[in-house]
């Protein structure tokens, strides 16, 4: 192949990476936004979300379609109930304090991870896409007669890959509305901008963290079933994801919805690119060094306004 | 007072002679499994409290003290395996690595405070983590290499026998229990304590807090770098594994679960948690469960760990 397709076909992989990665970015920073609080454990709701995946298509175990549609509906909510929980138990009796908090969710995601891999085991399991066409997707090149389509080898995509991106899309723009044109998004930016006030006006405060908790584990969730057919579900999965959405929204600002979803574009479509030239693990460590430089020299974001 | 403080000064440095003593002894008499886990565990002690030094005492949180463990291990190991080093001058290269990488990460990572800390560290701990793996060729990765036993003698000693490797182990133990009292009892340690406390109020003092915390980094991170090089000479194996996410979070465990702030409390977090999972990985290949649950038990209900708890409750004196 020459350039052009690579790019083509680095793009598409990395706007794929991106609808993912905004979705669980978007959890990480709601959580942050809202509570004020890191959760290292979000990777694992991730890895949850994926594993349920499995367990509920192969409990099912009907056409393809119906496992995953049954997935899709029942496997987020299931793991928000999980990680509402975990906020009740854990997070409300160290009283959200910052660094008690990392400290608690590294015990969530190993006890998480653990339990994962005494019930589910060490292997990576598949979950069947309810609907895999492979399109091919040509190229123009010159040649003596003038311009000229062409298809070349192993450039193309799959319709369920488009699929998961236009699913983000419409997700994201969802999650929209509900914190800007519902009650309940001014219910959550209230608490989010003065918390005792938010109290003062009748607003159920630890109802509003265990519901932001469980809804930021949701969407890691979600996430998670909707790669669970591209790449295996696995108890380890959770740990690159982390990686990247805790890149995602540092870059785009902790707490800032639209450099979150710009912050995951850029990441993903330059992890795409970046992969198709280097190793990925190189591409992983100029990531990782870009991230701590950005919170050393400009720890509101690329794109936020809010400090850390 | 100053008598007051002397008797105390005196009771500490008793009791912890007293520990090494013990330590010492118990050579003689543990069996040959047990024998060698404690040697283990003195070394990782080790590295628990450099941890502490900074967590415990100056109260900055990193999530990435691997990196500094692995600078030690690899800057011994490395100068070993490819230029042929012997033990002793590869043993202050490790010192050496360990020094500069603190000193570097100290001034970049202290610009930031709190949360923002604890990331920065974890991030660049996880860029050395896989610069470990892309110089594959040198490093082997997360498989390793093994430092032959040819090159383990440090001044004729042998240290890959068990009964040497022991001694060697205690000695370092010793070396960093002797540092951390003196330095907790120094002016130096006072003002560390101070800025936990309140760091406004300290700098109202008239403290430099920037040097002391960059001080307290690369005290903290090379004598953390110390416990890798000697982790790697004594049980003649380095890996990328050690540098690993995992690797930064055992200390703050092993740390939190002795006590922060405590002088012995990283030993007695580093036996407890060690044995706590040599144990339950003989029932389940999910040890890291144990250490799950101990970190979320830890945080809810005895945030100042085993020493710590002792200290409030009997021993005020406990430095």
């Amino acid at each position: 192949m020459e350039l052009g397709p690579y790019l083509i076909l680095g793009l598409l992989e990395g706007l794929v990476t991106a609808a993912v990665l905004s979705l669980m970015a978007l959890g990480l920073s709601l959580v942050f936004g809202v509570m004020r609080v890191v959760n290292v454990a979000h990777g694992e709701f991730f890895m949850v979300g994926a594993v349920l995946a499995w367990i509920i298509a192969n409990a099912v175990d009907s056409h393809p379609a119906v496992n995953f549609l049954a997935a899709l509906l029942l496997a987020p909510p299931a793991t928000a109930l999980l990680a509402a929980i975990a906020d009740r138990l854990v997070l409300k009796r160290v009283a959200y304090d910052p660094e008690r908090t990392i400290v608690a969710t590294i015990g969530l995601l190993y006890i998480i991870q653990q339990v994962t891999l005494m019930t589910y085991g060490p292997d990576a399991r598949p979950v069947e896409a309810p609907f895999n066409h492979r399109l091919s997707i040509p190229f123009v090149e010159w040649t003596e007669s003038g311009m000229a389509l062409y298809w070349p080898w192993g450039l193309g995509t799959t319709s369920y890959k488009l699929a998961v991106i236009g699913a983000a899309v419409l997700l994201l723009g969802a999650i929209w509305l509900l914190m800007t044109r519902t009650r309940i998004g001014l219910v959550m930016r209230a608490t989010q901008l003065d918390s005792e006030m938010a109290r003062a006006f009748a607003v159920p405060v630890d109802r509003v963290y265990a519901a932001v908790f469980g809804l930021g584990a949701g969407l890691a969730a979600l996430a998670g079933v909707l790669i669970v057919p591209i790449q295996q579900a696995h108890y380890l999965m959770g740990h690159d994801p982390l990686l990247l959405s805790f890149i995602v929204v540092i870059i785009g600002g902790l707490g800032s919805l639209p450099g979150t979803v710009v912050a995951a574009l850029l990441i993903g479509i330059s992890d795409g690119m970046i992969s198709v030239f280097f190793t990925p693990t190189l591409a992983k460590i100029i990531a990782t060094l870009g991230v701590a430089f950005v919170l050393i020299f400009r720890p509101q974001g690329l794109f936020g306004r809010k400090g850390l | 007072m100053s008598m007051f403080l002397g008797s105390n000064l005196r009771k500490s440095w008793t009791l912890h002679i007293g520990v090494i003593i013990l330590l010492f002894a118990l050579q003689f008499i543990l069996p040959a499994y047990h024998h060698g886990n404690l040697a283990r565990i003195m070394v990782l002690a080790c590295y628990a409290m450099g941890y502490n030094i900074l967590f415990g005492y100056t109260g900055l949180l990193s999530l990435g003290h691997a990196l500094f463990f692995a600078a030690g291990m690899y800057g011994m190991s490395l100068t070993v395996q490819h230029l042929g080093w012997s033990a002793g001058p590869a043993l202050l290269a490790g010192l050496a690595a360990g020094f500069a990488v603190a000193l570097a990460i100290g001034l970049l990572a202290l610009r930031t405070a709190g949360v923002a800390f604890m990331i920065v560290t974890l991030m660049f701990a996880q860029a050395g983590y896989l610069a470990a793996l892309y110089f594959g060729e040198y490093t082997r990765g997360d498989e390793g290499f093994v430092i032959q036993q040819s090159f383990r003698q440090l001044a004729g000693v042998n240290l890959a026998d068990p009964t040497n490797r022991y001694f060697a182990a205690l000695a370092l133990f010793a070396i960093c229990v002797v540092v951390s009292l003196r330095v907790v009892q120094a002016g130096f340690g006072r003002v560390l304590v101070a800025i936990r406390e309140n760091e406004e109020r300290t700098r109202m003092l008239g403290y430099d807090i920037h040097r002391h915390k960059l001080a307290a980094v690369v005290l903290s991170g090379t004598m953390s770098a110390a416990a890798g090089a000697a982790y790697g000479l004594l049980f003649g194996y380095a890996g990328a594994t050690f540098a690993s996410v995992q690797y930064s979070i055992f200390p703050l465990l092993w740390v939190l679960l002795g006590g922060a702030g405590t002088i012995l409390g990283p030993f007695v977090g580093t036996l407890f948690m060690f044995y706590l999972i040599d144990l339950s990985s003989e029932l389940t290949t999910a040890y890291m469960l144990i250490a799950g649950f101990a970190l979320v038990m830890l945080t809810l209900f005895a945030p100042q760990g085993l020493v710590g708890e002792l200290r409030r409750r009997a021993l005020r004196w406990l430095p």
